[in-house]
């Protein structure tokens, strides 16, 4: 317990030490305000968990309870739906190991053209573009955002124009995008060129990567913006009178204090691109190498809900290991301090 | 210590229970299909409601209407789905396993009609739910029907038409070879000679399907066994890749829906485009089209005669769940009639599926394309009629865009095509 | 001595000459960037413009100026008559989107004071479970969903579009204000509270306009997240929730297959351009008189 001073407790035991000496022992003190506090705690987060619980729990686990079933066979006498009955993990193996079943009732490995022999693609897509897009978004939003954040004449032309592509809802934005990279397209006609946009995988996704970091990066830059705003203006007046150059002001104020909430918009964005459906579903219909797993999520539902349920918790599970990763190991800062006071009490 | 853990994870906690307890009783999937429900309330009579996609040209509501004041005890009401087939789709699923009392009748896209009778979803329309096919396009008749039980009403029909040059190519060809033949005339003028819809998506189903039917082949049999492993059939989708190799249809046609090759054949660069109806009042009257006075059209090239268009269009069901059947019987009548066929001819452009009205000198004055329609229609196949059916298409989209770009032979794209309905087939 | 503060003030000019032509070329650079940020998000939007002007005769028609100029998509767009009923919308979503923010915001700053402020147990497992709620697929969420909310007659109702909203924003919300929280100089709530606040009124007086930069990026990240909402209004809305996402999914042409690519283009404009005006008037209204009274 008494391990417990965390850095954020601080400023106020320091303010607060008068009235620690009163309460006698400090460790009493600190346990019971911990008491209040976590009592406190508990009032203020249970609405949202709860909220989060009737919304994204129920379906999880309803899922997951169908996942362990076999999707619904045909009775080939009547012609019609059977329930499928208990199917262990076989849902699971199906996607990971790519078995189907054959005409006889044996595995066989799924042939091409069922979405079973789509499943490790269609990861590698996703991967694909969420790192890419993550990652034009995080530069160009960065950018942005810095611009943005300077006082001239017409920033705010600036911020409107910026919030523009992000306001726009995403279906038309789809659309758009989908129009502009038609083979008789505005984007041929302009760039005089007649390149097949949805005909290949090179340029298809790079149609999608384009409209996503249009449409996406004011998010980053937005989030950017609001935590160079919070960065007090007198830390830079004092860097300038010290002679710090821009780029060490850059480096060493702007970049260290942004990095809360730039950490905050990666870890959303990657959480977002992982689950990318309405670009490459209006823009390509997942052809040319364009299937994310979300995409294979809805094929899917459409043939058999149970398949679909098992891949729906593979995607939850890769997109988890995914953000652990980020959380544990690449320093998503906001997150470790905030668990500071937990990981402060398991030692 | 674990006292604050507690309390923070009780709702939590709750949370699961509930959701366990709501999906084991929710249920979920149509399991075995509606069971009694099929026997139940034939007989009720009362207030109902009709769901289709988007009333596109304001048809569907003056019919409501006039409906409505005829039967001021049965009233429709009418819900209209967006405008996309997947998502009406998707929205018609979810109504039915929810056992949704308040769609009783539900406008059906012909390839969905096995699926939903599969499930158990669609009253057959039989004993005193028969409503009389007489007269309709025995094609359209068949989309509608599941192991020999009609299950889904005709209500409009589509097939596919050559929309042709005219000033180029005065007679328009009437065999594939003939028309792949005429491409030296396109290659003069330094236009682009054919089109359909080759991007993946279904129109791609919808264009190959048509190919391998065009030269004797199919995809699967009756009883839903993959027949596409066939020369016939080997033959069709041959004739597309040669198509795209010999650049009589150019390269950019799969990235074509119906809407690209339509856009390409109204600004004068496509000689022959495989299209919808729809496309005739558009190509007559819209500003930027080039072709007003110059396009005609005719049958689908054939391997020696007219070819087999797939058949589009929309039927009508009854949900197994409505509590009010009788009145649903007699809408879905009211809406097949020949007058209603009329209206839905006139007002939406949309194909009667009564064979009479092709022929019908009114009609046809108002839709100058009809008698090569019908033509159309008459040579029409459906679509492989199978309750997995999402399941077919995609191994279709998936293999033969594969061929047509060349990645796949078409040996290789037939072969695993018919390894892939076969799994599904066998899940 | 004299002439050393000659040379002083010689270098200082020198300095300040520096500086300025500095100065200047960094506000180029600033107007240039500014003008390369403003055409890369503005352009396709002007195509767009573009085209919600275009006579429907002319939808492929790929000349990149105004031609051919009409008010009809607009005029389709809003037409009941075509049951397009995108006023209806436009309200519909303006309540959900406003609802959802005021609510995501209320409940997300509860839980990141809590998150950022307080200490006690689980708090790891707390935040991973709210992280947890962004990583299911949303399009596996709507089944399940949909029966929860049919077996309680909720379909078509507003609050079963508005809590899948906040659900959907709260993560966000959340883990935004918590990293903005952490950030915070806490000492002034102290010294509010030596001066005689209470907890409640030291946060909202001192606290709160501090961190409005913050908190007001987070509404319109979340208000413009619940109005771009379609997956789950498109299953559970009725006629009468419509939002603008599924109204402008259900346009059509006046032909099926015909793709009604203006009248989307028209209500694309129509429903972006007034978000953008009033996200930069609540802008400077509520963050400028917030800040204000901030202590400085």
């Amino acid at each position: 317990m008494s391990a417990n001073v965390d850095p954020q407790a601080k400023p106020e035991t320091a303010v607060r030490k008068p009235d620690g000496g009163k309460g006698g022992s400090k460790e009493v003190g600190m346990d019971r305000k911990e008491k209040t506090q976590g009592r406190l705690a508990a009032l203020l987060i249970v609405p949202t968990l709860v909220v989060l619980a009737i919304v994204i729990l129920y379906p999880v686990i309803n899922a997951i309870i169908m996942s362990l079933e076999h999707d619904e066979g045909l009775d080939p006498v009547t012609g019609t739906f059977v329930a499928g009955g208990f199917a262990g993990i076989s849902n699971y193996t199906h996607w990971l190991f790519q078995q189907c079943t054959g005409p006889g009732g044996e595995t066989v490995s799924c042939p091409p053209g069922t979405l079973g022999a789509q499943f490790w693609s269609s990861t590698g897509v996703t991967f694909f573009f969420t790192v890419v897009t993550v990652f034009f978004e995080t530069l160009l939003g960065f950018w942005m955002a810095v611009i943005m954040a300077r006082a001239f004449k017409g920033r705010s032309i600036l911020r409107a124009a910026v919030l523009v592509p992000w306001a726009i809802p995403t279906a038309v934005t789809a659309k758009l995008w989908f129009f502009i990279f038609a083979f008789d397209g505005i984007a041929n006609t302009l760039f005089n060129t007649s390149i097949l946009w949805t005909g290949s995988e090179g340029p298809a996704r790079a149609a999608i990567i384009i409209a996503d970091v249009w449409k996406t990066t004011p998010f980053m830059a937005l989030l950017i913006l609001a935590g160079l705003q919070m960065i007090p203006a007198d830390i830079y007046e004092a860097a300038k009178v010290d002679g710090a150059s821009t780029w060490q002001r850059f480096r060493l104020i702007t970049l260290p204090l942004v990095k809360p909430a730039l950490m905050v918009a990666i870890l959303f964005r990657t959480l977002d691109a992982l689950r990318m459906y309405d670009l490459p579903a209006i823009m390509t219909g997942g052809a040319n190498g364009t299937t994310t797993l979300s995409i294979l999520v809805v094929n899917q539902i459409r043939i058999g809900f149970n398949s679909a349920a098992a891949l729906s918790t593979i995607t939850f599970i890769i997109i988890f290991i995914v953000a652990f990763i980020f959380v544990r190991f690449l320093g998503a800062n906001a997150v470790e301090t905030a668990s500071g006071g937990a990981r402060g009490k398991n030692k | 210590m674990g006292n604050k853990t507690k309390r923070m994870l009780l709702p939590l906690a709750t949370g699961a229970v509930l959701a366990m307890v709501l999906s084991a009783c929710g249920g979920g999937t149509g399991g075995g299909g509606g069971g009694g429900a099929a026997s139940e309330n034939l007989d009720g009579r009362g207030p109902i409601t009709y769901v289709q996609g988007k009333d596109n040209s304001n048809v569907v509501r003056p019919l409501v209407d006039k409906w409505n004041a005829a039967h001021p005890d049965e009233k429709v009401t009418f819900k209209e789905q967006s405008d996309n087939a997947d998502q009406q789709h998707d929205d018609l699923v979810k109504n039915f396993q929810a056992k949704n009392v308040d769609y009783d009748v539900a406008s059906v896209d012909v390839i969905w009609t096995a699926e939903f009778a599969a499930k158990g979803w669609l009253q057959p329309l039989k004993d005193t739910m028969e409503v009389s096919t007489k007269g309709m396009l025995p094609a359209t008749v068949q989309t509608g029907t599941y192991k020999d039980v009609l299950y889904t009403l005709p209500q409009t029909s589509d097939g596919g038409m050559l929309y042709y040059r005219k000033d180029l190519v005065p007679t328009p060809p009437k065999t594939w070879d003939e028309m792949m033949g005429m491409c030296s005339i396109a290659k003069e003028k330094g236009i682009d000679c054919y089109a359909g819809q080759f991007a993946q998506y279904e129109g791609l189903t919808v264009n190959v399907s048509e190919a391998i039917n065009s030269q004797g082949g199919s995809i699967v049999d009756k009883d839903g066994k993959a027949t596409v492993n066939s020369p016939e059939a080997k033959a069709g989708l041959q004739s597309l890749v040669d198509g795209f190799k010999d650049g009589n249809i150019p390269k950019q046609a799969q990235t074509y829906q119906e809407e690209q090759g339509r856009q390409s054949f109204e600004a004068g660069k496509l000689m022959f485009l495989r299209n919808w109806p729809y496309v005739y009042n558009l190509a007559k009257t819209d500003g930027s089209s080039t072709v007003k006075d110059t396009f005609g059209i005719a049958p689908l090239p054939g391997k020696d005669g007219p070819g087999a268009s797939t058949l589009g269009g929309h039927n009508m069901g009854v949900s197994v769940y409505s509590k009010h059947k009788a009145t649903a019987k007699d809408f879905l009548a009211f809406m097949t009639s020949e007058e209603t066929q009329k209206f839905f001819a006139t007002q939406g452009s949309l194909a009667p599926v009564l064979e009479s009205l092709y022929d019908d000198a009114d009609l046809v004055a108002k839709l100058p394309y009809l008698p090569v329609l019908k033509t159309s229609i008459l040579n029409a196949v459906p679509r492989p009629v199978t309750p997995f059916y999402p399941a077919v298409t995609q191994a279709i989209q998936q293999n033969s865009f594969a061929a047509l770009q060349g990645t796949k032979t078409v040996d290789q794209a037939l072969t695993d095509m018919e390894a892939a309905f076969n799994t599904t087939v066998s899940k | 001595m004299s002439t050393m503060t000659e040379t002083a003030t010689a270098h200082a000019a020198a300095a300040k000459s520096v500086a300025r032509r500095r100065e200047r070329w960094a506000s180029s650079r600033t107007y240039i960037s500014a003008a390369i940020i403003v055409l890369w998000c503005l352009l396709p939007f002007y195509w767009m413009v573009v085209t919600a002007f275009r006579d429907v005769g002319y939808t492929f028609d790929p000349t990149p100026f105004f031609t051919h100029v009409t008010w009809d998509n607009f005029a389709t767009a809003f037409s009941s008559e075509m049951g397009n009923h995108l006023d209806r919308a436009l309200l519909n979503s303006l309540f959900i989107s406003g609802v959802t923010t005021i609510v995501a915001l209320l409940f997300g700053v509860f839980a990141a004071y809590a998150l950022a402020r307080l200490n006690f147990r689980g708090k790891f497992l707390v935040l991973g479970m709210i992280l947890g709620a962004s990583m299911f697929p949303g399009v596996a969420i709507v089944t399940p969903l949909f029966q929860l909310f049919t077996s309680i007659n909720w379909t078509g109702t507003y609050q079963a579009l508005i809590i899948p909203n906040i659900s959907f924003v709260l993560p966000l919300t959340v883990y935004t204000l918590t990293s903005f929280f952490r950030e915070m100089p806490w000492e002034l709530e102290e010294a509010a509270r030596i001066d005689g606040c209470t907890a409640g009124q030291a946060f909202r007086k001192v606290i709160l306009p501090l961190a409005a930069p913050a908190v007001f990026t987070t509404a319109i990240l979340a208000f413009i997240a619940a109005w771009n909402e379609y997956l789950i209004a498109s299953i559970l809305s009725s006629d009468a929730t419509q939002t603008v996402t599924v109204a402008i999914a259900g346009f059509t042409g006046s032909q099926p297959h015909q793709e009604p690519y203006t009248a989307v283009m028209a209500a694309g404009t129509v429903v972006t351009i007034p978000l953008v005006v009033l996200v930069l008037i609540f802008q400077r209204k509520i963050v400028a008189g917030l800040t204000a009274g901030a202590v400085k």
